[in-house]
């Protein structure tokens, strides 16, 4: 009991030192005096996180199970770090400049910030990290119950749940504590860096302690002991190459893609220099945490009791051998690893889960979208904080659940396998730049259904998620559905299996579906941006001096707005502020009335992603990108509109065109009417000419022929008056300037009066006129003096026309709907089909006879009828030439 | 004497004037008033002199103009045209047709006899 007591009273003493170390380097980092804790060393160290409980523990026990595959899963963290050169620089300068938080908002960034694919990259991280810190928890459980079993007190071993939940609920109060004072843009946490840091340097120390004491103390020497580990079977097993290179490549992919291990990696990341150091430091740290493996493993197989669990070597040896102080150093050691990362794990996780599942639902959900005040930051820190504690919380519940009885190494590896499933999708969206969301979500999900079948849920054991029966004969009774034999290829390790299928058809469905389909505009910005990072980016160094960076907005305002303004510019802004020469201080004032300046040029948002790109030393943002796509859009817009104008002008033009082909072809109606008129009027001024000349040089003419000729004369002299009267009355008529006199009468009355009116002078004998008077009683509401200039010139056109021999003009009144259909019908030769289509024109002549018309008659008669709301037309198939005319019965119509 | 002249006009009034004057000046007057057969009237028998109208129902004094040009030869007979129009395109049309003398209605009586008189002599 005495021993579990200290053991608490250790622990106790070493999370208050913890909980110091955090919070002096948080103050010091608020003071500003933090330099050192950002230092290349501070960087290699926390990197260790990657060497958990499971490795402090785990290596011994998985070397003593398996020999030397336990290296595996050093050698690839070493190979990445070794290529730093290759592919973590560029995770890193992206993380800095995309301002990445996590690895979820990296990938769901370059995919065109989709939320979807956040929440996919998230839940797939929590589930793959949630046995990891269930394994984390176990291990100090675990080795709680070695020291209770020590000291031989029963109580503390029936207690090893509750025992879990405490140092589950101390971590989460100091996750929540380091992790979420405040919210820093750059989500950096100085507190919780230099503490991992430190329990790095004490696990590392522990673990040689432990070591050393072991070769030198217990073996008695390097020599003894490479003798032991040659007669032990460790060093005689077979290596399997397919199942280290699937091992390697897994704890390569893992390193990458751990949600921890990016934040340590990549989001407190403060300096790119940084990763030089790491790539030989940690290499270095990794190779001194495994020396020691080897030789605890097989001295420990060699001297402790047949059964002991080996992954507790590293506490049960120093027990056996009476060193309960190193022990506890030991207990230590693993509690650090285990602690840091929980803490880490928790952090990486919350971040995610509350930046993308939390926040997207709360501001939905209260519906203030946009609205960034204090309060969202109190909402962002809760939702952190109940983030960390849901993390923490799912672990212990895995490990209360899970019945802590698999192996930790297996848990681990399976977990790797897990986050592994990110790697296509992250190398592919950093090198590749046809990668789309789709993509990327396709093949997450594929690999994402592989694992969990192949290797998550059989790795529970028989029958406790996975039935026996679909182990042995696949799903559905399928053999090629089999988990670990899947498309019936047997005879892999499961774990090598399970790495092979997942990650291959996850990269296969990913580029497939990325080359099937097209990148959104902002998936293509987005993956241009990451994928040419280094394009788009500098080093923060080459912009420290305040010279070189007023030189450098000189030369670009040079470009943007001419080298004579931007000069002036420059000068004016140095005169101002009192300084010699021309490149003014980099004044926030300065810089604002720059951006003002040159956003009249290229636009805001380019202007603001111009200036930041020179003073902040900062990529352009995805923000600044955004709105540089949205100045883009409205360009865009504008020059669709100035095309739509150049249509319209097109279409202006035409419409000109027409128009002027109109005034044309008016013109040349305009031309053959004034020749037509001249033509009239000339014709009867010949006859009168003459004659007025006969009369006038002829001496000897009889009285007969001089009263012939005077009389010719004077007729001719009518017809230029009626023309004239014609004339004036079809333009009057055109141009709609006529004045209608709306009388009431009965059409028979009209009729009569037209036909008394065309019938004069002409003879009773001439023209034979039948009517129905019953149907003529019909009460008209119109012009009548029109009405009967209309009938007058249709009888006497039949009276001058009517070939007959016994001419006769039947008159017809019909009543149809609403209108009065009046028919001039006679029994003459009628009109042909050509001469019907022209008849209504004016100056129209029908046929040989002349009868003193001019041919605008039946012009008159159609402007006529037009203006009385009726109309006149020919009425084919009568025999004769028939006419019809239409008035409307409604007298308010007529009126119109 | 009586040298013959073919007038082809359809306006009565002005068949009327013509012949008058020229018939009182000793001419043998003709006239024909539609353009249907009006080439063949002239052909059956050809006048001294013909005088033509531009805008004749049936067949325009253009029209009957170019075909007589094309069935006699050229300066077999004298034509003068009349026209009430009086453009200048009917007139260059009608020279391009052939015509021996363009008259534009209403015309001098004096001016009708001199024309005739120097077609014929000429």
């Amino acid at each position: 009991m005495a021993t579990m007591n200290i053991l608490v009273a250790v622990c106790l003493v070493y999370v208050t030192f913890l909980f110091a170390v955090a919070f002096g380097a948080e103050r010091a980092a608020r003071q500003g005096q933090g330099g050192w804790l950002r230092s290349p060393l501070v960087y290699t160290l926390s990197l260790s996180i990657y060497c958990t409980a499971w490795t402090f523990y785990g290596a011994v026990g998985y070397a003593a199970r398996s020999g030397m595959e336990y290296l595996t899963i050093y050698i690839g963290p070493t190979l990445v770090m070794i290529g730093w050169w290759w592919c973590l620089r560029k995770l890193v300068r992206i993380g800095r400049t995309q301002r990445v938080t996590s690895i979820a908002d990296l990938i769901s960034s370059r995919y065109g910030k989709s939320n979807l694919l956040a929440i996919g990259v998230t839940v797939l991280a929590v589930i793959g990290t949630t046995p990891y810190i269930a394994l984390q928890l176990q291990s100090v459980t675990l080795s709680f119950s070695v020291f209770a079993d020590a000291s031989e007190s029963n109580g503390a071993l029936a207690d090893m749940d509750s025992t879990a939940l405490l140092v589950a609920m101390g971590l989460a109060l100091f996750t929540i504590l380091f992790g979420t004072r405040n919210l820093d843009v750059n989500e950096r946490h100085h507190g919780v860096v230099i503490a991992i840091a430190v329990e790095a340097i004490v696990k590392l120390f522990a673990l040689l302690c432990v070591g050393a004491f072991v070769v030198w103390g217990v073996v008695g020497g390097v020599g003894e002991m490479m003798a032991r580990i040659d007669a032990s079977e460790i060093g005689h097993w077979q290596m399997r190459g397919d199942r280290w290179a699937s091992l390697i490549f897994l704890s390569a992919a893992a390193f990458l893609c751990l949600p921890r291990m990016f934040q340590v990696m990549v989001v407190e990341n403060d300096d790119e220099g940084h990763l030089r150091t790491a790539s030989w430091a940690f290499p270095a740290y990794l190779m001194v945490m495994s020396l020691f493996v080897v030789p605890i493993a097989v001295t420990g197989l060699d001297l402790l009791p047949e059964g002991s669990n080996p992954d507790l070597f590293v506490l049960t040896l120093p027990l056996a051998m009476g060193k309960e102080g190193l022990a506890m150093l030991s207990f230590i050691g693993g509690f650090s690893s285990a602690t840091s990362m929980v803490i880490v794990a928790a952090l990486a996780l919350s971040t995610m889960v509350s930046n993308h599942i939390v926040m997207p639902i709360w501001l939905s959900l209260t519906g203030s979208g946009a609205m960034v005040s204090g309060d969202v930051r109190n909402v962002v820190i809760m939702a952190r904080r109940f983030s960390i504690a849901g993390v923490v919380v799912l672990g212990y519940l895995y490990f209360r659940f899970s019945g802590g009885g698999a192996a930790l190494a297996s848990i681990g590896l399976v977990s790797f396998a897990g986050v592994a499933q990110f790697l296509p999708v992250l190398l592919g969206g950093v090198f590749w730049r046809g990668a789309t969301r789709v993509g990327a979500f396709t093949g997450l999900s594929v690999g994402f259904v592989v694992w969990v079948y192949c290797l998550l849920l059989p790795s529970f054991g028989p029958d406790v998620l996975m039935p026996t029966q679909i182990m042995q004969e696949g799903l559905f009774g399928w053999s090629w559905l089999r988990p670990q034999a899947l498309f019936g290829i047997e005879g892999i390790d499961p774990m090598v299996h399970a790495i092979l299928w997942s990650i291959s058809l996850n990269g296969l469905s990913f580029v497939l579906a990325s080359m099937l389909g097209f990148p959104t505009p902002l998936e293509r910005l987005q993956g241009a941006q990451f994928v040419n990072v280094y394009e788009h980016s500098s080093t923060p160094q080459s912009w420290s001096g305040n010279a070189a960076q007023s030189e450098d907005l000189m030369i670009m305002s040079q470009r943007i707005l001419g080298a004579r303004e931007a000069q002036a510019l420059f000068e004016s802004e140095a005169r101002r502020q009192g300084v010699s020469g021309y490149l003014p201080d980099t004044t926030p004032d300065f810089l604002q009335a720059l951006e003002r300046a040159l956003s009249g040029s290229v636009g805001t948002a380019t202007a603001h992603a111009m200036i930041g790109q020179i003073v902040g030393g900062a990529s352009v943002s995805v923000e600044d990108l955004l709105a540089v796509a949205d100045e883009t859009a409205q360009m865009m817009e504008y020059s669709n509109r100035l095309e739509a104008k150049s249509e319209e002008q097109a279409r202006t033009a035409r419409q000109l065109r027409q128009a002027n082909e109109k005034l044309q072809q008016i013109s040349v109606q305009k031309d053959a009417f004034l020749s037509q008129v001249s033509h009239e009027l000339r014709t009867p001024m010949t006859s009168i000419r003459a004659f007025s000349e006969i009369l006038r040089d002829s001496e000897k003419l009889s009285e007969t022929e001089q009263v012939k000729y005077a009389s010719i004369i004077h007729d001719e002299a009518l017809r230029l008056t009626r023309l004239l009267d014609d004339l004036l009355d079809l333009s009057v008529l055109e141009n709609g300037q006529v004045n209608l006199n709306i009388q009431q009468g009965q059409l028979s009355r009209v009729l009569d009066h037209a036909i008394a009116s065309a019938l004069t002078g002409s003879g009773q004998e001439g023209l034979k006129i039948s009517r129905d008077t019953a149907q003529e009683t019909v009460l008209l509401s119109t012009d009548l003096d029109r009405l009967s200039q209309v009938f007058i010139n249709l009888i006497s056109n039949a009276r001058k026309y009517c070939d007959a021999e016994v001419p006769e003009l039947v008159l017809r009144v019909t009543h149809r709907d609403d209108t009065i259909l009046i028919d001039f019908i006679d029994n003459g030769s009628g009109i042909s089909k050509n001469d019907q289509a022209v008849i209504f024109e004016k100056f129209a002549r029908v046929g040989a006879m002349r009868a003193g018309g001019a041919g605008l008659g039946l012009a008159i008669c159609r402007e006529i009828m037009a203006r009385l709301g009726g109309s006149v037309s020919y009425l084919p198939g009568q025999g004769g030439a028939a006419f019809r005319v239409i008035l409307p019965a409604s007298s308010a119509m007529a009126a119109q | 004497m009586g040298k013959r002249v073919l007038l082809i006009e359809d306006e009565p009034n002005i068949i009327e004037a013509i012949s008058f004057i020229l018939s009182r000046d000793g001419w043998a007057v003709a006239t024909h008033s539609n353009g249907h057969d009006a080439v063949d009237v002239v052909l059956g028998a050809p006048p001294d002199l013909l005088i033509l109208d531009v805008m004749l129902p049936g067949k325009s004094g253009l029209d009957i103009l170019r075909m007589l040009r094309e069935k006699l030869g050229p300066g077999d007979l004298p034509v003068m045209m009349l026209t009430a129009r009086g453009q200048l395109k009917d007139r260059e049309m009608a020279e391009k047709a052939g015509v021996n003398r363009f008259m534009t209605k209403p015309f001098s009586n004096a001016e009708m006899l001199e024309a005739v008189r120097e077609l014929v002599e000429t």
